[in-house]
């Protein structure tokens, strides 16, 4: 038999073995164990938005630009990938045709000069890329590498530096033997050719052969590792993001229930699209990197949350297969919480979607923790603090355990007197929030705020006692029973009022209100045209001119940006317009827009115990303020925010330098 | 029938508990007014020399062993017959973890009335009434002591301690216990409060802090004021029941009671039960958000503001004073 | 075991307390219920006690505003009966004549253990526990922290004053006035509770004439004088700890 007999049969049953293997594998993790997954409604439909989505974020690898450096080094890898799968199916071809077709060529594929060129070139590219991306990894080896499978990353990082390397050697020896027709088209291979240049011809020949093994074999291996692990996103990438999430961030889905407990006990619980994402995971810790509560030393990395979620699906799944045995009983004895999660970590999120909007491959994070939630609140597992909370915000609907009778307390000095909107029809129906109702630090803003919009001629009025918490964050936490409750109890306020817009003081409120309200009131109830932040209100007001100040500022001020304002709602021009109506100069923070720092007080972290923190994220966005040299002043438009960094400034020494403000006072302030 | 006003000595470990003079004094007042005499009712066992400072006319001493440790069962049944054989005016208690579990069986087995949460105890026009404290803190009732014979749970802060502790040792009258046996209540072992810890009852500054202080972390801001102060922190029921601090730092009825240079009192409301053990306080601070907390009654200084906006500022102005 | 709970509400503090036009009560139109702390204590440790071995748990509410809720939540954490005593219970009532009305009931009911809040905010007549007990002729223990029940028997934890405790043996049956369950109360969610409305009963027992003998009759409800005696002192956080501090110094603290 001659050599190149041998080289097709090997070829053959090489292919046949690998592509049997990655088969059974990626059939197992995403056929059987997805479809233990529970239905995922709502994935389809909307097709542009889907097919768009594929092209800007996997074609243009958008979101991985956000990361400029080790981004542009993943652009050339897919891109290489792509072109250079081409010259895998022409290795594989030439191999299962060397018994025929001596220098097999791809047909049309095979004679392109400019894709031979582009091949080059990109094998170059991918070279350089996997050097960097190799120093990365085992060099500088930044923060949000911790916990991901380092080994796994470099072995595949070195394959595919050996496949690169394969092949121009392989195009190189071939140039030197005459047997490429697009020579000139591959002046890379060239070069590396000239390195072989001084050997004889039967030597180059071996040497060729040899890399064309090489170049196959690391190609096999790694198909047939690819199922095992981060690189399977080269799988599952483009269903995950073309079936990705389309609802706004700030809806929740409605909570699964399972045999009478809501949210989700056990991964099979969890949507079969829930699951991909799990698969989709790249472990390339964007998301851990920028999680204000990882970063204050919480014991949450989302990155590892999804880690964990993957290895116990992809475990039980085996372990179903392998009923029998003793360990498999043990992995499917174990339950997800907390032998897999802990508590700690779920409690740790402050559901800020800082993670999921860095994700590169739109991968969620906050959902499925919230599902996890809801099956500890079912439970009862919540700590004293957060319990205490949840029975106020039952008893009187605020979470300040406060008399609803009190709701209003802050607004009897106010003359003239504020509408009741539920006796008189107003223009604008102000929800208030329980922060800006009751916490004593924040009612003077308050009031400013009602005074605004007073002087702005606003007809608008307030629920009094017949507001209740808007729930945002209550089902956040995972209490959904409560949430529906507070819901109930709001619309119930909300239409007995006569109303055109909505305006809220709290982006946790307006959240809430403007994305989730009008789900769960099953269309009985009509969601007025707009649910406006004051922010938006306020713009709309400067910029149409019905607004007009009368003192022009002269100070500089940094913006922070609410979560739920900015990553959950885009709101982020609003207020920036607004401050710059005002005549202050605005600077902004190294993190502001879609990048801003979360002050770790949202999903209810601000009612649950704080934990053991290195620096909490409020004081490391102080601090962040304080190092811009120009300011003295941060903004912000969230109670919440007003409440944690004020509070921040004191225990960080920042008293002195930086003053908390609201949006509203800086307003307040150039009216007067 | 007598006007004679008796008071059930209450004791634990050999020791005459404060409240036992609070409620002597208190029935000084009632017999001076209504010619009755004042009544000291001893259980115990070896209790005769706790009879010694007690400002009463006379002591009336039961022995037996099983008095040596509190059984509502043996103490009930002591009472009953002690009662209704003497039927006097007014039956004093301390409203505690002891006359608590006493006083209410005897109401309901002699079917005479019971006032408790009382506060004070006077005679106005011939009739004896009474000042209930109720609703943490927040009310006050008022109304006749009924009779013929009223039993009453009373708390501190209506009279000082020192007015029922006499240096004229008082008549002292043996009489019989009734027959003790097959007790359904009695007590096995006593676990010791943790040792080692520090007498809260010893230091000269508190730093208290109630529920207002929210959460286990802010525990925190409160020690490094009491550390700037040179005091230690204690606190009230609801923040032993969480666990934020050791039992030997509870203040108030099963706690202990205070007597401090300084009680800085945070987020405190001054519910009776702990109003009752700092009443010795030289001087009370008490910063609360809630301007109608009872803890402002009592108080020598008030702020109306909250608690955690203060820990840290007053913290730094303290170290900053001391230099 | 056959564990009964009778739990009383009381006027929520959280909410003004107004004292109607004849000065001697609360203004029933104004007062907002809730349950009795304590009693909330009793709940859990009863059921506790049921999850550490069999057991039923019975909790008896008279028929008062919020007296659903209160039994619905119970039922939701894992009570297995709930029964309502209902009777003329809205001029208020004292403990002497609730004492009475949950004796007629409990007596048909045999438990083992009866638990209940050791006090209530609103005692003006002593705690319910002890007289029930009297009533049943049973033996009483309150301030209990810890219940472990041993054939024929329960060991208690009575808490003294000074933070001592006592472990003491009590005869069954008997009654226990809690004051603190072994676990704070747990959180049920809110789902539970409105599954619980729809799937428990809550039985009605008829209370009896109401015998209220053995109260005191409250001439005079009166609030303390707020702040009477303590000098406040005005401003934000800066302000007053300046004050503070020159007060310390004045005193010698600092």
């Amino acid at each position: 038999m001659s050599y190149d007999m041998i080289k097709s049969v090997i070829v053959f049953l090489a292919l046949l073995i690998a592509g049997g293997v990655f088969g059974l594998r990626a059939y197992r993790l995403l056929w059987v164990n997805l479809r233990r997954g529970q239905p995922s409604p709502g994935i389809l439909g909307n097709w542009i938005e889907r097919v768009k989505g594929v092209l800007v974020y996997v074609a243009g690898q958008l979101r991985l630009f956000r990361f400029l450096a080790p981004g542009t080094a993943h652009f050339f890898m897919f891109w290489g990938f792509l072109f250079l799968a081409l010259t895998i199916l022409q290795a594989i071809a030439e191999g299962l045709f060397a018994f025929a077709i001596p220098d097999f060529r791809l047909p049309l594929i095979g004679y392109l000069g400019p894709l031979a060129l582009a091949q080059d070139s990109f094998a170059l590219f991918v070279i350089v890329a996997v050097s960097y991306a190799l120093y990365l990894r085992i060099f500088v080896n930044p923060e949000r590498y911790k916990g991901s499978h380092k080994s796994q990353g470099v072995m595949v990082l070195a394959f595919v530096f050996t496949i690169m390397l394969s092949l121009l050697v392989m195009n190189g020896i071939k140039i030197n033997l005459r047997q490429d027709a697009l020579a000139d088209w591959r002046p890379v291979s060239m070069i590396v050719g000239k390195l072989f240049a001084k050997l004889n011809q039967g030597t180059q020949q071996v040497v060729g052969e040899i890399a064309y093994w090489i170049h196959l074999g690391v190609v096999l291996v790694f198909l047939t590792e690819l199922p095992e692990g981060k690189h399977f996103h080269i799988v599952t990438s483009i269903p995950a993001v073309f079936l990705r999430d389309l609802d706004p961030p700030g809806r929740l889905p409605p909570a699964p229930e399972f045999s009478g407990k809501m949210g989700v006990s056990a991964v099979e619980q969890f949507r079969w699209r829930q699951m991909l994402d799990f698969y989709t995971c790249t472990e390339c810790g964007r998301c851990q990197e920028v999680c204000p509560a990882y970063a204050s030393g919480l014991p949450i990395s989302p990155k590892l949350l999804m880690m964990n979620l993957r290895e116990n699906l992809t475990a039980r799944g085996a372990a179903r297969r392998a009923r029998a045995s003793a360990a498999a009983q043990a992995v499917l004895a174990k339950s997800l919480i907390p032998d897999v999660i802990t508590e700690q970590v779920l409690w740790s999120c402050a559901t800020c979607y800082a993670c999921d909007q860095e994700c590169p491959l739109f991968v969620q994070r906050v959902k499925p923790i919230v599902d996890l939630r809801r099956y500890l609140v079912s439970e009862g597992r919540v700590d004293e603090t957060l319990q205490e909370t949840l029975a106020k915000l039952g008893r009187y609907g605020n979470s300040f355990g406060q008399s609803e009778r009190q709701r209003a307390k802050w607004a009897q000095t106010m003359q003239p007197k504020i509408k009741d909107a539920r006796r008189e029809p107003v223009e604008y129906l102000w929800f208030v929030g329980d922060y800006a109702s009751y916490s004593p630090s924040v009612t003077n803003i308050t009031r400013k705020t009602a005074e605004v919009f007073q002087r702005a001629g606003l007809n608008f009025g307030i629920l009094y006692e017949g507001e209740r918490n808007s729930g945002n964050d209550v089902r956040r936490v995972g209490e959904e029973g409560l949430y529906a409750a507070l819901v109930e109890k709001n619309v119930e306020a909300l239409n007995k009022s006569t109303f055109t817009t909505i305006v809220t003081t709290d982006p946790h409120s307006y959240n809430t209100l403007k994305n989730e309200y009008p789900e769960m009131t099953n269309a009985k109830w009509q969601m007025p045209n707009s649910v406006l932040h004051y922010a938006e209100l306020l713009d709309r007001l400067i910029t149409s001119g019905k607004m007009k100040f009368t003192k022009k500022l002269d100070y500089a001020v940094t913006y922070h940006d609410p979560c739920y304002l900015g990553r959950y709602n885009g709101v982020y021009d609003a207020p920036r317009r607004v401050i710059e109506a005002t005549g202050c100069t605005l600077v902004e923070m190294p993190r502001h827009g879609d990048r801003a720092l979360c002050c770790g007080a949202g999903g209810g972290r601000i009612w649950m115990e704080e934990g053991a923190v290195k620096e909490r994220a409020s004081e490391s966005r102080v601090r962040e303020a304080a190092a811009l040299d120009a300011i003295s002043v941060l903004v912000t438009a969230c109670p919440k925010d007003i409440t944690m960094f004020r509070d921040a400034v004191k225990t960080t020494g920042n008293a002195e330098r930086i003053f908390v403000k609201d949006l509203i006072e800086l307003v307040s302030e150039a009216l007067s | 029938m007598s006007q004679d006003i008796y008071v059930i000595i209450e004791h634990l470990r050999g020791q005459v508990a404060d409240i036992s003079y609070v409620m002597l004094a208190a029935a000084r007042a009632l017999a001076n007014a209504n010619g009755g005499k004042v009544i000291a009712v001893l259980l115990g066992h070896a209790v005769q020399p706790l009879a010694s400072d007690l400002a009463a006319d006379r002591v009336l001493y039961m022995e037996h062993p099983a008095f040596a440790d509190f059984s509502s069962d043996a103490h009930q049944r002591a009472l009953e017959r002690l009662i209704k054989e003497h039927a006097p005016r007014a039956v004093l208690f301390g409203d505690t973890t002891m006359g608590g579990d006493v006083a209410p069986w005897l109401s309901a087995h002699l079917t005479l009335s019971l006032v408790s949460s009382c506060r004070a105890l006077r005679v106005e026009d011939n009739a004896l009434k009474f000042v209930s404290q109720i609703c943490g803190g927040k009310l006050m009732a008022e109304g006749d002591l009924p009779g013929p014979t009223a039993l009453v749970l009373m708390v501190p802060g209506g009279f000082k301690p020192e007015q029922g502790r006499s240096t004229q040792p008082p008549e002292l009258t043996h009489i019989d216990a009734p027959a003790l046996e097959d007790l359904r209540v009695t007590v096995k072992e006593y676990i010791e409060p943790a040792v080692g810890d520090v007498d809260i009852a010893r230091e000269p500054v508190l730093v208290s802090i109630g529920r207002g202080i929210q959460n286990h972390d802010n525990v925190e801001l409160a020690e490094e004021l009491a550390k700037a102060l040179g005091g230690v922190v204690c606190g009230s029921r609801p923040v032993i029941d969480q666990n934020w601090l050791p039992t030997t730092r509870l203040v108030g009825k099963s706690g202990k009671a205070v007597k401090p240079k300084l009680y800085l009192a945070l987020g405190i409301s001054g519910a009776p039960e702990h109003v009752e053990a700092i009443g010795d306080c030289e001087m009370i601070v008490a910063i609360n958000t809630d301007t109608t907390a009872p803890i402002f009654d009592i108080a020598k200084y008030g702020a109306q503001i909250d608690m955690l906006d203060l820990l840290p500022v007053l913290t730094e102005q303290v170290a900053q004073a001391k230099g | 075991m056959n564990i009964v709970v009778p739990i009383k509400l009381v006027p929520d503090l959280v909410e003004e307390l107004v004292i109607d036009a004849n000065g001697a009560r609360l203004d029933p139109t104004v007062l907002r219920l809730k349950l009795n702390e304590f009693d909330d204590h009793a709940i859990e440790q009863a059921i506790l006690l049921k999850e550490k071995g069999a057991g039923q748990v019975t909790v008896v509410a008279p028929d008062v505003d919020g007296a659903d809720d209160a039994l619905y939540t119970a039922a939701a954490k894992g009570a297995d009966r709930l029964i309502k005593l209902t009777g003329n219970w809205q001029s208020g009532v004292n403990n002497h004549a609730l004492a009475r009305a949950f004796a007629n009931l409990v007596k048909t009911l045999r438990p083992e253990v009866i638990l209940t809040g050791v006090q209530a905010h609103n005692d003006l007549d002593g705690a319910v526990g002890p007289q029930l007990a009297e009533h049943l002729g049973m033996p009483y223990v309150g301030y209990v922290s810890g219940v472990a029940v041993c054939d024929g028997k329960v060991e208690v934890r009575k808490e003294f004053p000074g933070g001592l405790i006592a472990e003491m043996e009590v005869v069954l049956p008997a009654v226990l006035g809690i004051q603190a369950a072994e676990k704070p109360p747990r959180y049920v969610p809110i789902s539970k509770v409105r599954q619980t409305m729809k799937t428990a009963a809550i039985e009605k027992f008829p209370a009896a004439e109401l015998e209220a003998g053995g109260a005191p009759t409250a001439i005079r409800l009166f609030q303390p004088p707020a702040g009477a005696r303590a000098i406040m002192i005005e401003g934000d956080a800066d302000a007053v700890a300046t004050r503070l501090v020159e007060i310390f110094k004045e005193r010698g603290v600092l």
